[in-house]
């Protein structure tokens, strides 16, 4: 069985290989059939994996080593693989819900002339993304890991030809390269203290106590940061929205489902060694909490449909982090889960509005649109509830309630005791969901309600129907294998995970709060502009505040002051050759220097001789009157010469 | 006759050698200048002389006699050279005609 791991890897992977020297040989059709066929079967791979794993013994990990990477006395590596209850997840998602949305893709791109080079790197992505998720190694994991960040790079800047895109591609490749310069460092700190990277023998290592706290903590640190960058957390925020440049099933795929939950898997899958440093656990939930509000005030005032479900992503993901944070990973997986299904829909349903509407993104310029396609706004609907968590109904409820009602009772060591921590982050998920579902239903109210402003054109394909349906279809009913205990006693999930979650200490007003908050988000959304004669229309531009929260509170412009614009500076220096400017402004004034004493010496010497002839002469004519040829005055020559004497003589 | 002293052979040698000086200085006769020249020249045989007797010593005596002999031949030389130059066709005994040598 464990030979499916390498070939769930390797389908995608010989996918992209094959498209990407094939490209332009091959009809568009070809393409997409391909590409959706080895994911296709990869998830197929992964569901007979699952089916085999789930009737099999829990205690036998699947696990195969493809060969040994490198080996010293000192440290060794292993390209392997190893089936665990989160991996198998993982690959179940990813694969599923990439499955899903290279179908939409086939034809939602069959009019690009670059899509061999779409869905190759598509099919790369999610074979990269299979690797992160399945390698036992970490530092396999990272080769994972930096093939997702290439990957999305060139996925974002696709349609290359627009300077915007392209910009927006490195800046994404940057945040998240500081993200891996991080996260390798925390790799290295774990290996020279461990001698291994094998995600075991580093978990052995802990649970013996080998490891030094502080070493410890700086691994903790170093891991979560790169975790931060790859999730689009603060102060990390500002790439993700930027990367909607690219095709919406990229966004769809990348930037929602799979690749920036990576952080969030890194982080579930090292829980142990994160729950054995208190403060970095306090870091992450705070940051997780911050960021989820930060997002959702971002996200209310956007008025680019995919700009809203990409700050709606940044802030799930706040959520995630948050019940990282606050040490229910499994919370963080199963909203991790639901999410990429509703989002995924979220996405795709987007992206065949806006098709539909030519290309039209601004919401305002949208409106009554459930008259002219029905069918895509059921999708959107389902997607927006499950986002919103409406109760009961959808799987967003039951994730988020899962996170929602265990932060309530959480315990940090670290935060100050007269400080109820876990309460005010818990008040500010809450906010966080109050204000999720506000935003999610202005943008349905906006969008499909109201008067008609762009008329739509076109059907929605039945290739790209089938995927829409299918995710919602999950992001409806995704959520019931994991239940409040007030419900249901279902944990279907948690048993999958092998892990016994504390369902009982959950009260009974907690579930009611968490359910009540997305129902008065969405009456309160419907007053404002849901009616047939909305309080706002349009959220006022004019304010600041507004104007700074449309912006992503400034933080572009803060990272442009603070390290763009030194970097270009560097960068403006070299090009000008500062040095080589100096160097010839030295030798510009050693010349100079040279010819002004070359100067100074001709003309003093000039001067010097001139006098010199100057004196000669006057002594020659001096000397020439004495020479007078009369013997009377040489006489008295003599005479004063002897009276000289005299006197010379005489005085002395 | 009261014994002359030597203070006042010294004087009167001084006044002689002034009297030979200013008149070769300040006459243009070739012929006075001569004159002049033989009277410095006594005026200085006279202190050798006045030297000598005070000193009681013969050697002023001797150098007399040479400065005597020396002014003899100054004489003649000084009137060869008047001679010759009215032999080249220069008939004149102003002295500062003979500038030839003038630089």
């Amino acid at each position: 069985m464990s030979y499916l791991l390498p070939l769930l890897v390797f389908l995608p992977l010989a996918s992209a290989l094959f498209l990407f020297t094939t490209a332009g040989k091959i009809s568009a059709q070809t393409v997409g059939f391909v590409a959706a066929s080895a994911i296709g079967l990869s998830a197929l791979c992964s569901i007979v994996l699952a089916g085999a794993f789930l009737t099999s013994a829990p205690s036998t990990p699947l696990q195969i080593t493809l060969w040994e990477w490198m080996h010293t006395q000192e440290f060794s590596a292993d390209i392997a693989f190893a089936l665990d209850p989160i991996s198998l997840l993982m690959i179940l998602v990813v694969t599923i819900v990439g499955f899903l949305i290279h179908l939409y893709a086939i034809r939602y791109m069959e009019e690009e002339p670059g899509i061999a080079r779409f869905f190759g790197c598509m099919t790369l992505f999610v074979s990269a993304m299979l690797v992160l998720v399945l390698s036992s190694d970490l530092l396999c994991l990272f080769i994972g890991w930096e093939g997702v960040g290439i990957c999305s790079y060139l996925l974002i800047g696709f349609w290359y030809e627009n300077p915007r895109n392209t910009a927006a591609a490195r800046k994404a490749f940057y945040m998240t390269r500081i993200g891996d310069a991080a996260m390798l460092c925390g790799l290295l700190i774990l290996a020279t203290s461990t001698g291994s990277l094998q995600t075991h023998t580093v978990l052995t290592a802990l649970g013996a106590g080998t490891i030094a706290p502080q070493t410890l903590t700086a691994a903790a640190l170093f891991l979560l940061v790169g975790g931060l960058a790859k999730s689009a957390q603060i102060p990390f925020q500002t790439w993700l929205p930027d990367a909607m440049a690219g095709p919406t099933p990229t966004s769809a795929l990348i930037h929602a489902a799979t690749m920036v939950t990576a952080g969030i898997y890194l982080i579930a899958r090292l829980h142990l060694l994160f729950a054995a440093v208190p403060l970095v656990m306090m870091l992450t939930a705070i940051i997780g909490a911050l960021t989820i509000l930060m997002a959702a005030c971002t996200a209310l005032v956007q008025t680019d449909l995919k700009r809203i479900l990409a700050w709606s992503t940044i802030s799930q993901l706040g959520y995630m982090f948050l019940a990282l944070g606050t040490g229910i990973w499994q919370a963080a997986v199963f909203h991790l889960m639901t999410h990429a299904f509703f989002k995924a829909l979220l996405f795709l349903t987007a992206g065949a509005i806006i098709a539909r509407l030519h290309h039209e993104q601004d919401i305002f310029r949208m409106g009554g649109l459930y008259r002219s396609m029905p069918g895509l706004t059921a999708a959107f609907l389902a997607g927006a509830a499950a986002l919103a968590g409406l109760p009961l109904v959808t799987s967003g409820f039951y994730s988020k309630e899962m996170i929602l009602s265990s932060i309530w009772s959480a315990h940090f060591p670290l935060a100050p005791l007269f400080l109820p921590l876990a309460h005010i982050l818990w008040g500010m998920a809450l906010a966080g969901a109050f204000l999720t579902a506000l935003y999610i239903s202005r943008c349905v109210f906006i969008v499909f309600f109201g008067p008609s402003r762009t008329a739509a054109s076109g059907s929605t394909p039945r290739l790209m129907a089938i995927p829409l349906a299918c995710l919602s279809f999950l992001s409806l009913f995704g959520g019931v294998i994991e239940m409040p205990d007030t419900l249901a006693p279902i944990h279907l999930f948690t048993r999958f995970l092998s892990s016994p979650f504390p369902h009982a200490e959950e009260p009974v007003w907690l579930v009611l709060t968490g359910g009540s908050v997305p129902i008065a988000g969405i009456v309160i959304a419907w007053i404002l502009w849901g009616r047939a004669t909305p309080v706002m229309q349009e959220i006022p531009g004019q304010s600041t505040i507004i104007r700074m929260a449309k912006e992503g509170w400034g933080a572009d412009a803060l990272y442009d002051f603070l390290f763009v614009q030194p970097f270009r500076f560097l960068v403006w220096l070299t090009r000008h050759d500062i040095l080589d400017y100096l160097i010839l402004g030295i030798g510009r004034m050693t010349r100079a220097i040279s010819t002004f004493f070359e100067t100074a010496r001709t003309r003093s010497l000039t001067l010097f001789s001139g006098k010199t002839i100057l004196f000669l002469h006057e002594g020659d004519a001096l000397l020439a009157r004495f020479q007078n040829g009369r013997v009377r005055w040489y006489a008295a020559w003599i005479v004063a010469g002897l009276c000289a004497a005299l006197v010379s003589g005489v005085v002395s | 006759m009261p014994p002359t002293t030597f203070n006042a052979v010294l004087l009167l040698s001084s006044f002689l050698f002034t009297i030979g000086l200013t008149g070769v200085l300040i006459r243009r006769n070739l012929l006075f200048m001569l004159m002049a020249l033989d009277i410095m020249l006594n005026a200085a045989a006279l202190l050798f002389v006045a030297a000598g007797a005070h000193w009681h010593d013969a050697t002023g005596q001797v150098m007399f006699l040479m400065i005597l002999a020396l002014a003899a031949a100054e004489t003649a030389v000084g009137l060869a050279i008047i001679l010759a130059l009215h032999a080249r066709g220069r008939p004149s005994l102003d002295a500062d005609t003979g500038n030839l040598l003038r630089g």
